[in-house]
């Protein structure tokens, strides 16, 4: 048996999909946003900004599901066959994510930030999560292994979603509305706890790769790389408050999140310690592709949590909340971090490497178009941020549409860095959609040795 | 002792959650949404007004921050942005009685607090209650 289950390979063609219609729908978005006159006649802004925002968490949550899928196999029990659960998780799943798409083109909406789709909805992708775990767990259960950090991870990752999916929607609960205050407290310390759970199944892919790919399991095993993982752990349960530094609530709710959200000062720390040794194994590892799909998320997250650190600090806050700079801080980290990760695991798996030097060079160009394109973006939406934040504050007796003027000038341009930096990644994903069609792409690549492949081929 | 660790920092994490859930300030005392709000409130995510406006910051950004219009601009102008729309709000044919229980809605929302943070409360070491 050296063949994964098709339905494997199908559920991360879809997370593929989900990718481009993100990408197109997040176009269209801004194009809504830049000439509201036109689009509110056939495809308002309203309409559009679900669909987007939807379907990028949804690309997010599938391809990290679909990736440990395959590897949980490989870990825990070295059988490769699927199983009822798993196609009932993967048929629930895609059900709920289409039917949610058909709402939003009925302008069937739920209303909230991310969960934008009616809160009945929520069951089937409940009851769909559920079964994933289960399928999970019990994997889990047959390996009596020493668990590498990743496992630790993917497992907090699976759990904290299911946690934070069911306290997301507790507002359908009446005690909850009882105040405006706590259901918007509660809104987004579900929402803030969530980003922190699939980034932990993401990071655990990313860690997973790294392992494979370098050949030191020790990285996955020693006591440095638990101490920042109980810290990812401590800042998903604790630094949430953040985002509501503006809800005039206990100021102990906002003092907790800020000095939690300081100590990712160390993280950051660790990464510039990490930089040389960093360098010289990019030396050597360099040809890989999924390894430059690691090394680029690594940079941005470098950047990103710069970022996040500023607005983390109530006294930048104070300007930099309810502006474009949110917007920078969320879609850098969906796409710089989650996507990059999520994208070079998806080339493990159809083992990319081993493909002619066309596609391989097809693959580089559109990865460093990505990446160049994605600062160009980024930055638009940070000048478009300050240049909000300013006029709002310094600016006395100022209009909304006067601070917004040379706002949406800004999200014009960064409308043109959009389109590139779709064309880019969309490239990436119809590669590895027909790759992922080929019947030969995926074997089981425990035998695969990359060390090798580096000397086999160089570009 | 990893296992420790994890079920320790658990424990914690869900008696915070508690606190939270207990321990949201209101400081204004506001009473609970009545029905005529709560309708309104169902209306707000029905037409995704959340997708282009923020109560506290937190929401879409094309149009403005909606947290104080009440207190700012008053019921009658609120009315004719929300009945009518604009040429960059759309207009979603609300009647009267929808028009006003988004508007009882938003004075609701009003009387929890301001969404612009005053300078004197934040601090380098973080934001105090006055
Ligand atoms: C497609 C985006 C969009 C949606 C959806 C939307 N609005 Fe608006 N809204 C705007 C924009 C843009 C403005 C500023 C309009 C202008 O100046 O022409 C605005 C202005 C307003 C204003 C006046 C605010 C002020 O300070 O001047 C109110 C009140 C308002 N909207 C309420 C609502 C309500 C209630 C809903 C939901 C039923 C809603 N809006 C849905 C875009 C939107």
């Amino acid at each position: 048996m050296n063949e994964y289950p098709i339905y494997y390979k199908r559920f991360l063609q879809f997370a593929l999909g989900l990718l481009a219609i993100a990408l197109v729908l997040g176009l269209l978005s801004a194009a809504a946003f830049s000439y509201p006159e036109t689009f509110n006649k056939f495809l308002p802004f309203y309409q559009l900004r679900p669909f987007h925002t939807s379907a990028a968490l949804f690309w997010i949550i599938t391809a990290s599901a679909g990736c440990i899928l395959f590897y949980k196999n490989d870990v825990f029990t070295g059988i490769y066959v699927g199983n009822t659960s798993e196609k009932l998780f993967i048929m629930l799943w895609i059900g709920s994510i289409l039917t949610i798409f058909c709402c939003y083109a009925f302008k069937k909406f739920g209303g909230r930030e991310y969960w934008e789709f009616p809160p009945v909805l929520s069951i089937a992708l409940l009851a769909s999560w559920l079964v994933f775990m289960y399928s999970y767990f019990a994997s889990w259960r047959i390996s009596k292994n020493k668990k590498p950090l990743y496992v630790w991870m993917w497992s907090t990752g699976i759990f904290f979603f299911l946690i934070t999916f069911v306290e997301q929607n507790l507002w359908l609960i009446p005690w909850f509305r009882s105040s405006f205050l706590k259901e918007i407290t509660i809104q987004w310390k579900a929402n803030g706890s969530m980003v922190g759970a699939w980034n932990q199944m993401i990071y655990g892919t990313a860690l997973f790769l790294m392992v494979k790919i370098s050949g030191d399991g020790t990285i996955a095993e020693n006591k440095k790389a638990f101490f920042f993982y109980f810290l990812g752990l401590t800042n998903l349960m604790f630094n949430w408050g953040h985002h509501i530094y503006n809800v005039p609530n206990g100021s102990w709710i906002r003092n907790t999140a800020y000095a939690i959200s300081m100590t990712e000062l160390l993280i950051f720390i660790n990464i510039i310690a990490g930089f040389k040794r960093k360098l010289d194994e990019q030396k050597r590892l360099k040809h890989i592709i999924p390894y430059r799909f690691l090394v680029a998320a690594e940079y941005w997250a470098f950047a990103n949590l710069l970022l996040a650190l500023l607005m983390s600090v109530p006294v930048v806050n104070r300007y930099t909340h309810g502006t474009h700079i949110t917007v920078a801080h969320a879609m850098i980290s969906t796409i710089g971090i989650n996507t990059m990760i999520l994208l070079g695991s998806i080339g493990y798996i159809i083992n990319i490497d081993t493909k002619n030097q066309k596609i391989k060079n097809f693959i580089n160009k559109a990865y460093w178009h990505a990446q160049v394109s994605l600062a160009a973006f980024g930055s638009s939406l940070v000048i478009a941020g300050i240049i909000k934040a300013y006029r709002t504050v310094a600016i006395e007796n100022i209009t909304f549409q006067e601070v917004m003027q040379p706002v949406v000038v800004m999200i014009k341009i960064f409308l043109l860095t959009g389109i590139w930096l779709a064309i880019s990644l969309i490239s990436i994903v119809v590669c590895y959609f027909r790759l992922l069609n080929n019947k030969r792409t995926i074997k089981i690549w425990k035998e695969v040795n990359t060390v090798m492949l580096v000397e086999e081929y160089d570009f | 002792m990893l296992v420790k660790i994890w079920v320790s920092l658990f424990l914690a994490f869900a008696v915070y959650s508690w606190l939270v859930y207990m321990h949201t300030e209101d400081r204004n005392n506001v009473p609970p949404p009545d029905r005529h709000i709560q309708a309104g409130w169902q209306l707000w995510q029905d037409k995704n007004c959340q997708s282009c406006h923020q109560l506290y910051g937190l929401g879409g950004y094309m149009g403005p921050d909606l947290t104080n219009v009440y207190s700012d601009k008053g019921a009658k102008y609120m009315q004719t942005f929300i009945k009518y729309g604009t040429g960059k709000m759309p207009d979603f044919h609300l009647n009267d009685s929808e028009t006003q229980s988004l508007i009882s809605f938003l004075a609701w929302i009003d009387k929890s607090g301001k969404s612009k943070i005053p300078a004197s409360v934040v601090h380098w070491w973080g934001i105090s209650s006055k």
